[in-house]
């Protein structure tokens, strides 16, 4: 039983680190965006124009919260916050670092870097994912303006047709994990147990090849391309960035927010980006496993971890800011053409493809 | 069968615009970091206006008001005043006594430039006008005016926009038969020699002066 202690502290390191990404990843995407369009990005405030978010954010508390005379009061003050809260439990799930013993009470404690261990933990983040659709509907209704309603709209029927390519991405996961070869115990909805199994490598005896990490990659790749897409769609970024597209619906959902409701708003959408990334790390790149791991032992090893967890997200982070510099934005029509008639019959298509190779490896051929 | 040929083909392309947007890593920023750098302005840049004086610091204008009368803007308040008998402002009758040009209404057209008969008014470089309130903006004489030795006004030390050597240079005739009057034109000018723009071209062989040297 965990006392209450450890648990704050897991959840307020998970802030912490959520927070603390948040505010890089706002100055990294500026600065990528910008060198992949041959200019110089923020470069004032800060050494690298790296305050440019504490900056941004600043002003965005100093200005005035304007409400407009029609919208529903309490609906548009509680959409911001429908939109952050998910987005910040989302990133509960997530594991950071690798677990380690430490001894609680006198007796040995695995202490995983997950502030929220569960055993439903995809399960868990699924849900988060699908209340913060409430947030753009119901920011977009109460603002009582004809843009906002409509990207409003749109963007919650987007983020549901993507939601069920996401999940059936992830159930083919969670198939495969559970019946790896050599694996007993079921259950591995749990985030964390996922990215434990994929440490080790395929072939560990041949040694031409023992390099290669088990990582969900390789056998789920289809999944691995569902799910990136889809969740390129679940937080609204380029090319499927139509809800929030400046030059199209002024600001669809927040054009009527200002002040530090936008910037909730704001939050919310890098937080996604960043607890998006970070599970599809756990899901499909071995999460915070690397090489080196095996042979230190105790909190170095965890730092390590840690370090290889940060910079694979890096690494798709850094796609998520690369699609957005070079494709263009899809049409309303076509993006929904491309989540419920390509993504979602691919989908299922993997996921039958995955049962058979399942329940082969488990039961053995049908016909023996 | 061809849908999944256009799948591959798609995908590659794709694959060649990311490594577009990839390869634009790798070269030099096209960003100029305004204050400390400065990007060099085209020739005949449509900057802020000045008024040029002659070599011995005489001023140029006459105080026509030609100006005023072409501006498309209204944005030129001129009133001429006769010359001071013994103290004489400008060579000829009458100068330039009031002179102002309001920056918020000027649309940087030149056409006052191509109006003065003397090459009074010529438009520099200069862009940075900024004010914080529009009085400011209503550009006088004294601002307009070059100093004695040709410098213009509201320069600051490191200004890299100002072509001093230009400027001072305030010879009346190589402003004149210059287009937009600068200086450092050499060729053969286009009209006969009289003051003032707007008459017909010399016709072959009419031109009063020698050829300079090489066209410009």
């Amino acid at each position: 039983m965990m006392p209450i202690w450890l648990a704050l502290a897991k959840v307020l390191l998970a802030f912490v680190v959520g927070l603390g990404v948040v505010v890089l990843l706002v100055w990294f995407e500026r600065k990528i965006v910008s060198d992949l369009q041959n200019r110089i990005g923020p470069n004032r405030a800060g050494p690298f124009g790296i305050l440019q978010t504490v900056a941004d954010g600043l002003k965005l508390f100093f200005k005035e919260q304007i409400t407009p005379s029609r919208v529903e009061r309490f609906v548009f003050e509680l959409a911001p916050f429908l939109a952050v809260v998910p987005a910040l439990m989302l990133f509960l799930v997530v594991p950071i670092a690798r677990p380690i013993e430490i001894t609680l009470d006198g007796a040995p404690y695995l202490l995983s870097f997950a502030a929220l261990d569960i055993n439903v933990g995809l399960l868990f983040a699924l849900a988060m994912s699908s209340i913060a659709v409430y947030a753009i509907v119901l920011a977009g209704w109460s603002s009582g303006s004809k843009y906002p309603l409509i990207g409003g709209v749109r963007g919650s029927a987007q983020a549901i047709s993507y939601e069920a390519a996401m999940g059936l991405s992830m159930v083919a996961v969670v198939m495969w994990v559970t019946t790896l070869p050599g694996v007993t115990d079921m259950g591995a909805m749990s985030v964390n147990e996922i990215v434990l199994r994929q440490q080790g490598t395929f072939f560990p005896d041949l040694l031409a090849l023992s390099w290669i990490p088990q990582w969900n990659l390789i056998p789920q790749f289809p999944a691995f391309v569902i799910f990136m897409i889809a969740i390129f769609a679940e937080t609204n970024r380029a090319p499927f960035d139509l809800v929030e597209a400046e030059q199209e619906i002024v600001a669809g959902f927040n054009t009527e927010y200002s002040g530090m409701r936008f910037a909730m708003f704001f939050l919310a959408e890098y937080l996604n980006m960043f607890t998006m990334s970070a599970l599809a790390v756990s899901l499909f790149l071995g999460g915070w496993g690397g090489p080196f791991l095996d042979t230190i032992d105790g909190w170095a090893a965890t730092a390590l971890s840690f370090g290889y967890f940060l910079f694979k997200t890096g690494l798709v982070l850094f796609l998520f800011v690369w699609v957005r510099a070079t494709l263009p934005r899809f049409r309303y029509d076509q993006l929904m053409q491309l989540g419920w008639k390509r993504l979602i019959p691919t989908a299922l298509l993997w996921l039958i493809l995955t049962t058979l190779v399942v329940s082969f490896r488990e039961f053995g051929a049908p016909w023996a | 069968m061809s849908e999944q040929q256009d799948l591959f083909t798609a995908v590659a392309n794709m694959w060649k615009g990311f490594r577009v947007t990839f390869r634009q890593m790798r070269k030099p920023r096209v960003t100029t970091q305004y204050p400390k750098e400065f990007r060099e302005k085209p020739q005949r840049f449509h900057g802020r206006h000045v008024l040029n004086r002659y070599d011995d610091g005489m001023e140029k204008c006459i105080g026509c008001e030609l100006c005023a009368g072409v501006c498309p803007a209204k944005c030129i308040y001129v009133r001429g005043a006769d010359n001071p008998i013994d103290d004489p402002v400008s060579p000829g009758e009458r100068y330039g006594y009031v002179y102002e040009i309001n920056m918020l209404r000027c649309i940087f057209c030149a056409l006052c430039v191509e109006a003065c008969p003397t090459e009074a008014i010529t438009m520099t470089h200069l862009f940075e006008m900024s004010t914080t309130n529009r009085q400011d903006a209503i550009y006088t004489k004294d601002e307009l005016l070059v100093q004695p030795d040709g410098t213009p006004n509201h320069m600051f030390d490191e200004d890299h926009l100002a072509d001093f050597g230009e400027l001072a240079a305030a010879d009346g005739w190589m402003r004149a038969t210059s287009p937009q009057g600068r200086a450092d034109f050499s060729g053969v000018p286009g009209w006969t020699p009289s003051a003032g723009v707007g008459l017909r071209p010399a016709e072959q062989g009419q031109s009063g002066t020698e050829p300079e040297g090489e066209d410009a």
